[in-house]
């Protein structure tokens, strides 16, 4: 058996156990599983991006909350089903995402994070700016019939279709290309790679991800409005839960996902006036003692035992 | 015209604002995210010293400064220069501070609202004046008062002084810098000490005419960013130019049409400088 079959079958393998999560449990543990599936999605559709380009995206809140809002406005104000409109914020972002890199990616990485850093807060003001004015301030429904279960399924297979694209990525031209951008982009682009593209192209993979998980989420909160989805608090979660578990590992996002969604969620629940504060330190953390996540320490002590 | 004086107004206070990141990000090399929070511990010291003890807001800018430029200095010291040590590139370097200073920023957010959880509300010197036809409230035009004054002695600091010369070397190229005897470590901490003191007294003459909350530090970050970047980095001139632009539509917009849409229009600034002029205002490109 090669590595490929392995590594797939593996993979298979925990999709299936993941899959069976439903009928295991319902209710409390069911919606933390949700929770965390809806992250793996996004964390390691962002390490895909952010682990070998080294620009750090804080652009998830902004996506996930086009996907919320585009599937809420379309169903409660067009009548839409839920499936055209899911597709339609998946194209929508992606298309954002195509035109926010083109136009920041060719530069340094620091300008690239100020831009996303605001950027969920300023289409949260221009929804709402329309909303008031335009289009009459309410709040938007979303009815289905889906149950929990529904949502973590679709969840699942959006996370699953994240690590076969990762792992495609790992295998193609794209993904040996973006390697070398980000150990060296001078030499990248002096091997004719071209860097802002290919660059871009991953970005917008980041955005049509979290647009998906936006929409697929949306039917849970069932009332929908610009400040709930558009929380800028989402990007920075994503991006410590990826960086936590490991960047340079298609399954290191996983192992940072897990345990700070159950630690997220205690905290939230018994001293909610301190989640800024932990995310504060939980950056902190990550930066001074664990600069490569659980992935790195794994293999600094792999590397220990077999010397 | 009510926009011309109300935009200059705010656009001196940005100055200020954009002056402290700029000695941060164009000496130190440090892109600070945090900035925005010192800016608001500032706020959060006026209003706390104004309430607690009737000290007036113009009196704690001088009380706070020597404060924040010692906590600024063993921020720098004990947290920033490891990352510099450990970096094997600026751009390294720049992942880490980013991320580092996003973890400061959100512990000082923490500990701020555990402070005080509410709006900093006070009302200080809140009289009307007139001028040229335009009412404006007065602390409005004192903390411009201040921020001038303030913004000159560091102009003058950095031009006609020793230390001052030292730095604006190291902004240009620290590797020759440290040639010409230039201790690069040092200046690079004072100028990341001077730029936190700058911001935080801004925080405090802001705090005499917005209300703030614990919270808002990031806007304040993006909004030096912008403007640092339009400005170009390193350069002064170009921060003011840039901050009263930056203050002038800010306000435009949000007496023309909506005052919600201040952060959009900042936005679209920032995304035409970044198309058309990465470099600055007055930056060349490079060759």
């Amino acid at each position: 058996m090669t590595g490929e079959v392995r590594s797939l079958l593996i993979g298979a393998v925990c999709v299936a156990l993941a899959a069976a999560v439903p009928y295991v449990t319902d209710g409390y543990w069911l919606s933390i599983a949700l929770t965390a599936m809806m992250y793996i999605a996004l964390s390691t559709s962002w390490a895909l991006f952010s682990g070998p380009t080294h620009y750090i995206s804080l652009a998830s809140g902004a996506f996930f909350g086009i996907g919320g809002y585009l599937v809420a406005t379309g169903m409660s104000d067009y009548n839409q089903s839920f499936w055209l409109m899911m597709f339609v914020a998946a194209v929508v972002a992606t298309l954002l995402a195509g035109l926010i890199g083109l136009a920041t990616l060719r530069l340094s990485g620091v300008y690239f994070v100020i831009f996303t850093l605001g950027l969920a807060e300023m289409i949260r003001n221009l929804v709402s700016w329309v909303q008031n004015n335009f289009l009459g301030s309410r709040g938007l429904y979303v009815l289905t019939d889906f149950t929990d279960a529904h949502i973590y399924w679709m969840l699942l297979a959006v996370a699953a279709a994240v690590f076969l694209f990762g792992w495609f990525i790992d295998r193609s031209r794209l993904g040996f290309a973006l390697k070398i951008i980000g150990n060296e982009e001078t030499v990248a682009r002096h091997v004719g790679i071209n860097t802002a593209w290919t660059k871009v192209v991953l970005f917008m993979s980041t955005g049509f991800f979290a647009a998906l998980v936006g929409a697929i989420i949306a039917p849970r909160y069932s009332y929908i409005e610009p400040n709930l989805v558009f929380s800028p608090e989402l990007s920075f979660l994503v991006v410590i839960m990826a960086l936590l578990g490991g960047t340079h590992r298609l399954w290191g996002p996983l192992l940072g996902v897990i345990p700070f969604t159950l630690i997220w969620e205690a905290i939230s629940i018994w001293v909610p006036n301190f989640t800024t504060l932990f995310l504060g330190l939980a950056f902190l953390t990550i930066v001074y003692f664990i600069p490569n996540g659980f992935v790195g320490l794994l293999e600094k002590l792999r590397h220990r035992s077999v010397a | 015209m009510d926009i011309l004086i109300s935009g200059l107004l705010l656009g001196g206070t940005y100055v200020l604002i954009a002056m402290g990141l700029n000695l941060q990000y164009g000496v130190a090399r440090i892109m600070n995210l945090a900035n925005g929070e010192m800016i608001v511990l500032g706020a959060l010291a006026g209003f706390w010293l104004y309430m607690t003890a009737t000290i007036s807001p113009l009196l704690t800018i001088f009380l706070i400064a020597p404060i924040a430029f010692a906590g600024n200095w063993l921020v720098y010291r004990l947290l920033l220069v490891p990352l510099v040590r450990r970096a094997g590139n600026q751009g390294q370097l720049e992942v880490d501070s980013i991320l580092a200073t996003f973890g400061m920023s959100f512990v000082l957010v923490g500990i701020m609202v555990s402070l005080h959880g509410e709006y900093f509300t006070y009302s200080f010197l809140a009289s009307p004046l007139s001028i040229l036809g335009t009412t404006v409230a007065l602390n409005r035009l004192v903390a411009f008062g201040f921020a001038v004054v303030i913004g000159l002695i560091l102009y003058l600091w950095l031009n006609h002084s020793r230390a001052g010369m030292a730095v604006r070397a190291v902004s240009v190229d620290p590797a020759s810098a440290r040639l010409v005897g230039i201790d690069v470590g040092k200046v690079s901490a004072l100028a990341f000490a001077v730029g936190g003191m700058v911001s935080a007294m801004a925080g405090v003459l802001i705090s005499t005419f917005i209300t703030l909350d614990a919270s808002v530090g990031v806007i304040f970050t993006m909004k030096a960013l912008i403007i640092v970047i339009m400005g170009g980095v390193g350069d002064i001139r170009g921060a003011i130019v840039a901050a009263v632009i930056l203050g002038m539509v800010e306000t435009a917009v949000a007496t023309l049409i909506d005052p919600g849409l201040t952060l959009a229009a900042a936005y679209l600034i920032f995304l035409l400088v970044l198309l058309f002029k990465p470099q600055g205002l007055f930056g060349r490109a490079p060759v």
